[in-house]
């Protein structure tokens, strides 16, 4: 094919464009790419490459506080979203079918946990959870009650934001069909519209598991000494020292959360197709 | 709009209150009373270790203007303006090449400026540790290149003056304020070239075409025709890269040096060593009207540009 003069639209082909758009990526990507390469690094020092090694992921497979924090971290992520899930479905259907007063207001606050600073939702969940005197020192997994709760408040919004928007675009012909056809609200429900909301649960639902399993600031100040996720134990190591068994480990959860984000942007990007 | 009939409440009010309950209840305990309890605090007095008496005083907020505050405050909106100035320089570019890109690659580039968003913070975070450190790749690879010009030099005979030092001196590149705006910049870049890319995209390109061929150049274009067209799209993007970056804390807790605290940073102090909870609710609260005057003044612009497109 011949190449075209560049047009005067044609931005991605100039070359100034094409260097920041380049320098932009190596800027985004370089860290964590060499963070991921030298976790396989066989050297303590972790800057001069010595050789391709696993014994990093084995030593942060056998180091046993890593592994507890690494399995609260799932464990509330897996709640919290399956929590969040019902709780914003609840919001969505609320907001998209009905008429009320203060709708507006009540709008404003189901969106005020995504907007408020972390660090703000943070002290206020320490606060109630100290002055309301939650029991600590459950066995697991009740001890992470607390962190599992205030992951839950700053999710479900999310989820109720996405599974909105994929109700926007439902026919409520369907439903008034089903109704003509005389099932019950509830069959309605079930059978009509929790199949039509499904991909907005799914790209929800990963959308809350990831949020979950990232969080660092509020679980900082949810969790206790006994109830350590995976960031907080990450941030406690990377006070002291850089260590490629942190590299191992977050390359791991780098991939987990890739994994999730693509397939919940992929759900996504179906689901404005049809 | 297709001026779909909302259902009013009263005509089914058992699926309504199904519906209403559970996450209303929730939204009230675990997030509307924690937020009040901080915020009745923030009028208390310390009073022992856990003790704190509600006198409604305002005390509190009349110590956030202490000087000693008042210049963390003003350094945390430095940070965060330089931060957004630089994703805005940096993210403008970026997002005039993915509008510009064919359909297959725009979706490309978008998955990878999202990417790294989705990655966990304090990962990300301690990467970057890994690049600056005194031992980092950065200073590793200025070093290489340093040894390289040192060989070139005695190459041309100028090897005994020593022209650039006897001895390479790395660059202190963490633990400053210079780490803690690269780190934020690092950071917030996707929520500005976001909203950037969204108005950009639904641009009319004519306008572009039509100033081109009227004979203005390609930078009268830009500032004429393009930035004006994309302005919601900047003042978003300038709004939600400046909030996220003012309440920041892991960025500078783990970038930053001594002189390079941020407002969170000693929201956080007040709550876990200092155990002073009135004063920190106080500096959260400021830190949470901040941020609705910000988000209110990005409703009033959409709301200005809604009117102005069915006018």
């Amino acid at each position: 094919m011949r190449r075209h003069p560049i047009g005067p639209l044609d931005y991605n082909r100039r070359l100034w464009i094409r260097l920041t758009l380049i320098a932009t990526f190596v800027f985004l990507y370089a860290p964590i790419l060499t963070l991921i390469a030298f976790s396989f690094n066989d050297s303590r020092r972790n800057i001069v490459w010595r050789g391709f090694t696993l014994k990093y992921y084995e030593k942060a497979w056998n180091n046993e506080s890593m592994i507890e924090a690494f399995t609260n971290s799932l464990t509330i992520a897996f709640i919290s979203t399956i929590v969040s899930i019902i709780l914003g479905a609840m919001v969505a259907v609320l907001l998209w079918r009905f008429r009320f007063p203060f709708k507006a207001s009540y709008e404003g606050a189901s969106a005020l946990p995504i907007v408020i600073p972390e660090i703000c939702m943070g002290v206020a969940m320490l606060a109630f959870f100290a002055r309301i005197g939650w029991p600590s020192g459950m066995p697991y997994p009740f001890n992470l009650s607390q962190i599992t709760i205030a992951h839950i408040s700053f999710s479900f919004p999310f989820v109720a934001v996405v599974v909105r928007a994929r109700l926007a675009s439902f026919n409520r012909e369907l439903e008034e069909a089903a109704k003509d056809l005389g099932a019950s609200e509830w069959q309605t429900f079930r059978d009509v519209l929790i199949p039509y909301m499904r991909p907005g649960l799914v790209a929800g639902g990963l959308l809350a598991f990831t949020l979950s399993l990232d969080d660092f600031v509020i679980t900082f100040f949810t969790s206790g000494p006994d109830t350590v996720t995976f960031p907080v134990k990450v941030y406690s190591m990377v006070r002291f020292s850089v260590t490629p068994e942190v590299n191992a480990a977050s390359a791991v959860l780098i991939v987990i959360t890739v994994l999730l984000t693509t397939t919940a942007l992929w759900i996504q990007s179906r689901m404005d197709k049809k | 709009m297709r001026g779909i009939r909302l259902e009013s409440w009263r005509k089914n009010p058992l699926v309504f209150w199904i519906v209403a309950i559970p996450p209303t209840v929730w939204l009230l305990v675990f997030f509307i009373i924690p937020l009040t309890l901080i915020w009745i605090f923030s009028f208390g007095e310390k009073r022992g270790i856990v003790d704190i008496a509600i006198t409604w005083t305002f005390d509190n907020y009349a110590r956030a203007l202490d000087p000693l505050y008042l210049q963390i405050f003003l350094k945390s909106f430095w940070f965060a303006g330089l931060t957004t100035l630089v994703c805005l320089a940096a993210g403008f570019p970026l997002a005039i090449a993915i509008t510009f890109s064919s359909q297959r690659w725009k979706g490309i580039l978008l998955l990878l400026v999202i990417l790294p968003f989705w990655t966990n913070l304090l990962i990300r975070t301690y990467a970057l540790i890994a690049v600056l450190r005194t031992r980092g790749f950065m200073n590793f690879t200025v070093e290489w290149l340093w040894e390289k010009a040192n060989v070139l030099l005695v190459f041309v005979g100028l090897g005994e003056y020593h022209l650039l030092g006897q001895q390479y001196q790395p660059f202190e590149l963490l633990y400053n304020n210079f780490a803690v705006v690269f780190g934020l910049v690092y950071v917030h870049l996707p929520f500005m070239v976001l909203p950037l890319y969204a108005a950009l995209d639904r641009m009319d390109r004519s306008y572009l075409e039509a100033s081109l061929d009227l004979g203005a150049g390609q930078a009268r274009t830009f500032v004429s025709v393009m930035v004006p067209l994309a302005l919601p799209g900047i003042i978003s993007g300038v709004i939600i890269t400046f909030i996220p970056a003012l309440g920041s804390f892991l960025t500078p807790d783990l970038l930053g040096g001594t002189d390079s605290q941020m407002i969170a940073n000693v929201i956080e102090r007040q709550f876990k060593s200092a155990n002073d909870w009135p004063f920190g609710a106080a500096l959260s609260f400021i830190l949470m009207y901040i941020t609705f005057f910000a988000l209110a003044v990005r409703a009033l612009t959409s709301r200005g540009k809604s009117a102005m497109e069915a006018a």
